[in-house]
């Protein structure tokens, strides 16, 4: 149990998605102009992350690693199809996208037109794909284990847009050099905060 | 997609559209500092040059194949399932780089850990692909991959090189800061190093481009 704690800390903040890893920064840039629609896209990929990070870890587990399929039947006990992961890690990911935009689209049509096109990008938003392949380099070894760090890290990525957003309503306020207006500011208070966040490093619990 | 009315002449391959495609993402359309795409990457591979270069290559490659595939089949694929289809050839190509620098610089490769992986969801690839190889001929889009491959290069390149100099005093692993400026008390800026600075970098660069050119001003 300290272990799942001590890994949920360790993935919301020391190893934050975005201040450590910069993993699904084009979503984080372009949706953060406001505080609500960033709310509703950290919310959906915290959903997607938590059900895509454990299909993968047991497709990793049971399909693709080396010697996987042995149960399956002692012939295949050293194939190696781990080659595959790439392509296999991003159907799933796409597969279960779609489907959350279907159940979005039907329950909340206003977090839907909120989301727009960024609801079918979070396929493509390299946070999810990152956790999925983190998994399957740092070789987590229980299931457990994988929802918690693929929690830990959709919580930090949200603690980060939600953040960004909040700054940058403010910031409308304020007189920002002219060609620095608008990205230029964005990356260096994103900079900013990657420092702040830095502060966290170490901590154990 | 195919519009019949439009006349078929030949144009050279290399007319002033082509090369205006080439040209467009080092300034005035560049991925990183205008389009924002392919941000992730962009960051995380620049502590050094060299592995920074052999990222850039990388997605240079991709981008510019995998335009090419999917502008060759742009008439066959239906739109409703057109993002599947783009990641499944996107990540076949990733599948071969990453094979080929696993054979060939194994420790690069090692170094890039799982950001080969991300190419596939590297925005510039699907970006370029939605926006341009949808609605493009083959060739067009080719130099189009190439062009977006290479301004983004350009901009790995720029950050790799400052990180590297300032931050350990190196270039290509090759110390270039005169030991003397050591002794005189120069120090290496291990903050340099860490991962805010390469946002910070970026957005230093955006700011130098953008009081250069006025059109791209907010």
């Amino acid at each position: 149990m300290d272990n799942l704690f001590n890994l949920f800390v360790r993935s919301v903040f020391i190893d934050n998605m975005i201040f450590a890893y910069f993993l699904g920064m084009c979503s984080y840039l372009a949706v953060s102009k406001t505080v609500k629609t960033s709310i509703g896209l950290g919310a959906a990929v915290i959903f997607v992350l938590v059900v895509t990070a454990p299909v993968n870890w047991l497709v990793d587990h049971y399909l693709l690693k080396s010697g996987a399929l042995a149960w399956l039947s002692p012939q295949l006990a050293d194939l190696d199809l781990s080659y595959l992961s790439f392509i296999i890690f991003i159907a799933v990911i796409a597969a279960i996208v779609q489907l959350v935009e279907m159940v979005v689209e039907k329950f909340s049509p206003s977090l839907y037109n909120a989301l727009g096109i960024f609801l079918p990008l979070i396929a493509v938003n390299c946070a999810i794909l990152g956790v999925a392949l983190f998994v399957q380099e740092r070789e987590y070894t229980s299931i457990s284990e994988v929802t918690v760090y693929a929690f830990g890290s959709g919580v930090g990525w949200f603690l980060a847009i939600a953040t960004l957003a909040a700054v940058r309503e403010k910031i409308t306020y304020s007189n920002v050099p002219k060609p620095l207006r608008g990205l230029g500011i964005t990356f260096i208070i994103t900079g900013l905060m990657a420092i702040a966040f830095m502060s966290f490093m170490g901590i154990k619990i | 997609m195919s519009d019949p009315n439009i006349t078929r002449e030949r144009e050279p391959i290399f007319s002033a559209k082509i090369l205006k495609l080439l040209k467009n993402p080092f300034n005035l359309e560049n991925p990183i500092t205008v389009q924002v795409l392919g941000i992730c990457s962009a960051l995380a591979v620049t502590v050094q040059l060299k592995p920074a270069i052999v990222m850039a290559l990388s997605v240079t490659i991709v981008t510019a194949f995998s335009n090419l595939i999917i502008s060759a089949l742009r008439n066959t694929i239906p739109s409703r399932i057109r993002i599947i289809v783009q990641l499944a050839v996107v990540a076949a190509l990733v599948i071969i780089v990453d094979q080929l620098l696993k054979a060939f610089v194994y420790d690069v490769s090692k170094k890039l850990s799982v950001f080969v992986g991300l190419i596939i969801t590297n925005c510039i690839l699907m970006g370029r692909l939605e926006a341009f190889a949808m609605g493009n001929k083959p060739w067009p889009s080719f130099v189009d991959g190439i062009g977006n491959g290479l301004g983004y290069g350009l901009i790995l390149v720029i950050v790799a090189f400052v990180r590297e100099l300032l931050g350990s005093g190196k270039i290509f692993g090759i110390p270039v800061i005169p030991r003397i400026f050591y002794q005189w008390g120069y120090m290496d800026n291990g903050l340099m190093i860490l991962p805010p600075m390469a946002l910070i970098t970026i957005g230093i660069i955006i700011w130098v481009q953008r009081s250069r050119t006025r059109e791209l001003q907010e």
